[in-house]
């Protein structure tokens, strides 16, 4: 079956549990939330995805096919994607540079990666911000054109690490209409992590919560909305730090 | 006229060797002080295959058009080697690591150098038609003096053309500014970081062979004079950053000289405590250099 899974996913540092037996699966043209409390596991989960971070259990794997234990650039010419929390594009480059370069490591010619990264960033809506240098951006533009540069070379899947993180109202719903776009228009399976829990809920098909390394609850956006364990593994920490969640679980 | 002109051309030294110890920097974060020997070795390729007591030159001889690839090759081939035996086993290395890494395999040359060619410099006479003076402005110039820094903005703008027009530049930029994530983004890390050992041990041999042409002498000590200014250059202009290491290669040639003018008689045999007197003054003001490399601030 087509999709990007992990089978009894497990990580440990020093004897304390990051992941434990964690099965996920991400299927191709859906959005897949993966929420959870501060310290649950997430950033982690999205590190061994993508090779970043070696499993000290179990699998990953896509289409059937095993990726545990190969490294970044190796799972990334296989199709999965990711962007990071803050963005990290290369500050000194033109953003058109900041995505030609990607298809340039992914095997392309310079014509080739430039007519890519040039189409890429008009389906976006930010042609007009090719030839800034990328550290001159403002965050929200910082934010769209690393979601740009992971789309490069068509991959299958985009693992989005917290990409509304300190955004505005306005400016998360522009961000969740193209999320939206990469999932409908692309067929591209989407992991989005993110913290504001109400983005999560209206955007994705499908949800999975994490809590301590574990997935706790697993169904579409009523499920989780309406589950006694995901309100409980908020409540913990919403009294003290985030309590608009429990509003929009409410 | 003859300030100005020995200004561009003792920058253009520094500029050209601080720029090769900033494209590695770049992409390794190591700061190679064997870069000063690449230097030498290079000067000393002139008189390969002798050994002589007396100076004996045989590549030298070579016509221009042959000599100069002749010695490029020699320093990109001795550097590109020092990466493949060396630094590749100090990639996970920390950088204090890697420095006495580059430190050990500069006195590895060197003694080499001094095995085979003793400690003695040996006088060469390399391509002396460069000698004659033209006129420009009035002034009289050796022409070789006018040579160095055309070639030296003619390499300046030719590099730049290559790291902004080639594939290969693309990938340099980028892995330059932050390796690990372009390295994550499929930018292969052993060619990236071999091509800026060749390019900076073309660099290398490009100096050497001013030097040699322009003071007629191969000593194994040459090498090293210029690579303290061009990384006193490099630190200046923002380790990494490579305009700032051109720019401030120029501005310490141009210190240099115009100290050794207006200074007074008495005090120019001290010239050098006046530039890095400049130097610290510099630091203290800018002390991430002239043009900061963002690379060297942000790291993922």
């Amino acid at each position: 079956m087509s999709q990007l899974s992990t089978d009894k996913l497990s990580v440990a540092f020093a004897g304390l549990k990051a992941l434990s037996d964690v099965d996920l699966a991400i299927k191709p043209g859906q959005i897949t939330g993966l929420i959870g409390p501060n310290g649950a596991g997430k950033t982690t989960l999205v590190n061994v995805l993508t090779g970043f971070q070696a499993p000290t259990g179990g699998a990953v794997s896509m289409n059937g096919t095993a990726l545990t234990g190969l490294k970044p650039h190796q799972i990334r010419r296989k199709g999965i994607a990711r962007t990071f929390q803050g963005g990290r594009l290369f500050r000194d480059l033109p953003v058109i540079d900041n995505l030609e370069v990607t298809g340039v490591g992914l095997g392309q010619s310079r014509a080739s990666a430039r007519a890519e990264a040039a189409a890429m960033l008009d389906w976006i809506g930010i042609s007009a911000l090719q030839n800034r240098i990328a550290g001159t951006l403002p965050y929200t533009d910082e934010r769209r054109v690393a979601i740009g540069r992971a789309l490069i070379g068509k991959p299958a899947y985009i693992l989005l690490d917290e990409p509304a993180a300190g955004m505005s109202g306005p400016e998360a719903a522009e961000l969740s209409a193209l999320i939206k776009r990469i999932a409908t228009e692309m067929g591209c399976g989407v992991l989005l992590i993110e913290h504001n829990v109400g983005l999560v809920l209206n955007l994705c098909d499908h949800i999975v919560v994490l809590d301590s390394g574990m997935v706790i609850e697993t169904g579409p956006p009523d499920a989780i909305r309406s589950s006694e364990k995901v309100r409980h593994a908020y409540m913990g920490t919403a009294a003290e730090t985030n309590l608009p969640v429990l509003e929009v679980l409410a | 006229m003859q300030t100005i002109f020995d200004a561009l051309s003792l920058g253009s030294l520094y500029a050209l060797g601080a720029l090769g110890i900033a494209l590695i920097f770049g992409v390794m974060r190591l700061v190679n002080f064997a870069h000063g020997d690449v230097i030498s070795f290079s000067i000393f390729a002139l008189m390969w295959p002798s050994t002589d007591a007396m100076a004996v030159v045989f590549a030298g001889d070579l016509p221009w058009f042959l000599l100069i690839p002749f010695v490029l090759a020699v320093g990109a081939g001795l550097s590109v080697l020092s990466e493949i035996v060396v630094f590749r086993r100090f990639r996970r290395a920390n950088p204090a690591t890697m420095m006495i890494a580059s430190f050990a395999l500069g006195f590895v040359i060197r003694y080499f150098l001094l095995m085979l060619f003793s400690s003695r410099p040996k006088s060469i006479s390399l391509l002396p038609a460069l000698s004659q003076p033209v006129e420009i402005f009035g002034a009289r110039i050796p022409l070789l003096q006018v040579i160095t820094i055309c070639a030296t903005i003619a390499m300046l703008f030719a590099l730049t053309a290559f790291l902004k027009r080639t594939r290969f530049g693309l990938e340099m930029r980028a892995a330059a500014e932050n390796f690990t994530m372009a390295r994550m983004l499929g930018v292969r890390a052993n060619r990236v970081i071999m091509g800026a050992f060749a390019l900076s041990g073309a660099l290398a041999a490009a100096i050497g062979l001013i030097l040699a042409a322009q003071t007629g002498t191969a000593d194994i000590q040459m090498g090293a004079a210029v690579m303290l200014m061009a990384f006193i250059a490099t630190v200046i202009g923002g380790l990494g950053s490579l305009p700032g290491a051109v720019l401030a290669g120029f501005l310490l040639g141009a210190a240099s000289v115009v100290m050794q003018t207006v200074l007074p008689i008495d005090a120019r045999p001290f010239r050098d405590a006046f530039v890095y007197g400049a130097v610290i003054l510099v630091l203290i003001f800018r002390p991430q250099g002239l043009i900061a490399a963002r690379g060297t601030k942000e790291r993922v």
